[in-house]
């Protein structure tokens, strides 16, 4: 494999004398179309609460192109070219969308200390905005409080506040998750329209999502990285199936 | 020095039978009770009229001051705290403000606006000579009094069913309720104790600390100051902070007058910024 | 739609928060008449306005970051100080540019204690904010050699504004300098929030979480608008230094944190009005209050704080969304557009 865009080393999580990630070592190619499975409390939202500086590992390393970033701030780290979206949405209840994400928008192209130009001034910022909105299909809803709109909508804001940051690598943390069924395929398009450029990291539980849209696999147990491979090798993997049956019969 | 010691430990043991109560409610509910002085207060004014006017013996008027500051406590939780409990931080902050407010107002409508002294018996003033140091006897009283208190609490903390219920509700009260532990009248006795504790404080405290209509207002800080470098989830945190604080201030006043106060104040700030928790709190983030 | 109308639809979306509503000018209208038809309470009006400033300055930190302050007085206390000092030992005579040193210094206060409120809870928050402005007071109770101490500063003497305005002793010079500083700076704040930092403060208050996912520098951002903050309570302390000639203790206190949160409360936060409108409501009250019972007022402003988080905030604060609501059905021009965007009307 040519370097990896995001790698980690070793990393470890521990809270007190519980381990949340051990010694995982991942590596997310250029412009990767790579899916991170596992089942429920293997620690694939630590990972990526580790991955964006939310949480700061007790070992390990984390490289953003060769660049050691384990160290860096969570909002240095968007400026770097890491955005993930969050599970449970979180968004600005109070902000519409459009505003939502002018202000991230505005925030990448350096305007967000901007305190005397009025928002929505700059042309060129709008225009992006505006295209932004339109490929979320957010355009008709673009000026109501985020937090009445439907569940969908808001998924799919949440998707687009961090397309909106034009990450180098983007971490989506479960984006169809309590999304209706009629709309699911909103957002399977969605992502899978995502410019071949830009570096997707993928967790999900929905399988059809994951082998549609995976072309590598990452398999997460008890915080430690299981098994990985290409989706047939997955999909064939006796162990694999083990390990999610196991935790279907003991539930 | 030995007196400044001596007198710094009398004021901090007074200091934390006075905030005791305040740092519990703080580590139960995790609401913050800024009115907690006026309970305080009660018990003090409590003492004096009971003594001054009434002719009531001095260590009769003790608990009789605790068991008014309790009572207070507990009808005016029943009442008008439960309703706030649920609310945002600023919400109780705002709350107990417009308590203190009245209490301070009010019982300057009551009592008048200067300061009041209550009769000691005649035995309680003046000093020991103790190898040539004098102790203070009403100081050595206080030692004496809170003291007991402490070990007191201590044990009923620790061995009685009452006390696991309550650690266990301070821990988690979620699960506490889970387990069947009636989280809020654990809470309710639990806070007029704290306010009976603060009422006896206050009536001990009349002589020490001087007592007037803005007693409240005055103590407010060093409670809090207590509750904040003492952290909220043992006794020990509170009782080592109150003691620190205690000999500090009255160390503080006498060496370095200029700057006075002003050395307790920035003791809080660094304490907060650096552990949020509390010095010797156990770290369990909130 | 087109490229161009779609980015202009954008832009009069956005735009549409920082318009001036026909009730804002006839706010402003209205309180620049009170100079001319009320010529008899100009001293009330100046306490007014300058406690409006205060409150402006609360709301920029409490109604759009989210950050709890118990303190602020601390930030009044030293402008009021700095001012009454500069005037006193003849530093700076002028008031206008006495009021922005003050303002300077009260800034650089704000960032130096900025920090304290970046960590922690609400809690923490209010218990540091509490102490740093017991330190300002404990600091100058027991500096009175140069802060006059318990007395209070003797000795102010403030000279003709732009050496041209005499301070008289009805006020005249003093409301219009007040009102006109306070204009001047609402006009800034007003800039200030409808910029796209405003914008990233609001969103830090909602979500910090996601704010800082978004890339934005949240502690570099709350500590810009808290030294803002500083610098206007600061501005609004000189004043009240500068128009009464004197300075004490008093503009440390405890009851003056306290009071300015109630009256955020009562006019609402975040929308810039609800400090001004909140202070011109409580200066009223007070004054009513006061008259009844002066000693006792406090009392009723326990009373008052008590009964109004029982009721509910959101309670209180929703007798102010018929006015907003108002406000927007009057915007006539916002309708037009937004019946061109309508689904319907796509060619």
């Amino acid at each position: 494999m040519t370097a990896p865009v995001l790698e980690t080393i070793d990393l470890e999580k521990k809270f007190g004398g519980l381990t949340a990630t051990s010694n995982v070592s991942l590596k997310v190619a250029k412009g990767a179309r790579h899916a991170l499975i596992g089942p429920n409390g293997a620690g694939k939202t630590t990972l990526i609460n580790l991955l964006t500086g939310v949480l700061r590992p007790t070992a390990g390393r984390i490289l953003l192109d060769d660049r050691d970033i384990t160290a860096v701030a969570p909002h240095r780290r968007v400026k770097l070219g890491i955005a993930r979206t969050f599970q449970i949405n979180q968004l600005f209840a109070d902000l519409t969308p459009l505003e939502t994400v002018s202000l991230a928008v505005s925030e990448r192209l350096g305007a967000g200390k901007d305190w005397w130009r009025l928002v929505g001034r700059r042309a060129q910022l709008m225009d992006e905005v505006a295209e932004i909105l339109e490929g979320f299909r957010l355009t008709d809803v673009m000026d109501e409080r985020t937090a009445i709109l439907p569940y969908g909508k808001q998924r799919l804001l949440e998707i687009a506040v961090a397309v909106a940051s034009k990450p180098r690598v983007l971490l989506l943390d479960e984006p169809a998750a309590g999304v209706p069924e009629d709309e699911r395929h909103m957002i399977l398009s969605i992502v899978a329209a995502l410019p071949a450029d830009v570096s997707v990291l993928l967790i999900e539980h929905d399988m059809e999502l994951v082998f549609q849209f995976a072309q590598r696999i990452s398999v997460l147990v008890n915080g430690a990285l299981f098994t990985e491979g290409t989706p047939d090798e997955i999909a064939r993997d006796a162990r694999v199936k083990e390990v999610y049956l196991g935790e279907t019969t003991d539930a | 020095m030995l007196t400044i010691l001596f007198d710094g430990i009398a004021y901090g043991m007074l200091l934390f039978v006075l905030a005791c109560g305040l740092a519990v409610t703080l580590g139960l509910m995790n609401f913050v009770n800024l009115a907690h002085g006026a309970f305080a207060m009660a018990g003090g004014y409590c003492l004096v009229v009971l003594v001054n006017r009434y002719g009531v013996p001095f260590f009769a008027a003790l608990p009789l001051a605790f068991l008014f500051s309790a009572v207070l406590g507990f009808v005016l939780e029943r009442t008008l705290y439960v309703h706030v409990y649920r609310k945002p931080h600023l919400d109780q902050v705002l709350f107990t403000i417009g308590l203190v407010f009245m209490s301070v107002a009010g019982v300057d409508y009551v009592m008048g606006s200067g300061q009041v002294f209550a009769r000691l018996p005649s035995w309680l003033e003046g000093q020991f000579q103790v190898f040539g140091v004098g102790l203070g006897r009403y100081r050595l009283l206080i030692i004496v009094i809170c003291g007991l208190l402490t070990i007191a609490l201590q044990l009923i903390l620790s061995n009685t069913r009452f006390g696991s219920r309550l650690r266990a509700s301070v821990d988690d009260a979620r699960v506490a309720r889970g387990l069947g532990i009636n989280v809020s009248g654990v809470f309710a006795l639990t806070f007029a104790f704290g306010s009976g504790l603060a009422g006896l404080g206050g009536a001990l405290g009349v002589e020490i600390l001087g007592l007037d209509p803005t007693f409240p207002l005055k103590y407010m800080i060093y409670f809090l100051i207590v509750v904040t470098v003492g952290g909220t989830s043992s006794i020990t945190g509170p009782f080592l902070a109150s003691l620190l604080l205690g000999i500090g201030d009255v160390a503080g006043k006498y060496y370095v007058p200029t700057l006075g106060a002003f050395v307790i104040y920035t003791i809080m700030i660094v304490v907060l910024i650096w552990r949020p928790q509390g010095l010797f709190a156990r770290g369990a983030a909130r | 739609m087109s490229r161009t109308s779609r980015i202009g639809a954008i832009q009069d979306r956005l735009a549409a928060r920082s318009r001036w509503h026909v009730l804002e000018i006839a706010f402003w209208l209205a309180a620049l008449s009170t100079y001319y038809l009320l010529p008899g309470k100009h001293l009330i009006l100046t306490e007014i306005a300058i406690l409006a400033l205060f409150a402006l300055s609360l709301d920029l930190i409490l109604g759009y970051a989210g950050i709890i302050s118990l303190g602020h007085a601390a930030f009044f206390g030293f402008g009021a100080y700095v001012a009454g000092l500069l005037a006193v030992h003849g530093i700076i005579t002028e008031p206008l540019l006495a009021l922005l040193a003050s303002g300077l210094a009260a800034m650089l206060l704000g960032f130096v204690t900025s920090f304290l409120v970046l960590r922690g809870s609400d809690l923490t928050r209010i218990m540091v904010t509490l102490g740093v402005a017991l330190v300002l007071r404990e600091l100058a109770n027991r500096n009175g050699w140069l802060t006059g101490g318990a007395d209070g500063l003797q000795g102010v003497e403030i000279k003709p504004l732009l050496g041209l305005f005499r301070f008289d002793m009805f006020g005249r010079t003093a409301y219009a300098y007040s009102l006109g500083v306070l204009f001047v700076l609402f006009l800034l704040a007003r800039r200030i929030v409808n910029s796209p930092f405003g914008l990233s403060l609001q969103s830090i208050k909602g979500n910090p979480l996601r704010a800082a996912a978004v890339g934005i520098p949240v502690n570099r951002r709350l500590v810009a608008i808290y030294t803002i903050a500083a610098g206007y309570a600061g501005i609004a302390g000189a004043l009240l230094t500068q128009t009464t000639a004197f300075a004490s203790l008093d503009v440390f206190a405890f009851d003056r944190s306290a009071d300015l949160l109630l009256v955020l409360i009562i006019g609402g936060t975040g929308y810039l009005y609800g400090g001004l409108i909140g202070a011109l409501v409580f200066k009223l009250m007070q004054d009513y209050i006061s008259a009844l019972t002066p000693q006792y007022w406090p009392f009723w402003i326990g009373l008052l704080l008590v009964v109004i988080v029982l009721v509910g905030r959101e309670r209180i604060t929703s007798w102010t969304t018929p006015i907003r609501a108002l406000a927007s059905r009057l915007d006539w021009r916002a309708d037009r557009r937004r019946a061109q965007l309508a689904p319907g009307s796509h060619p």
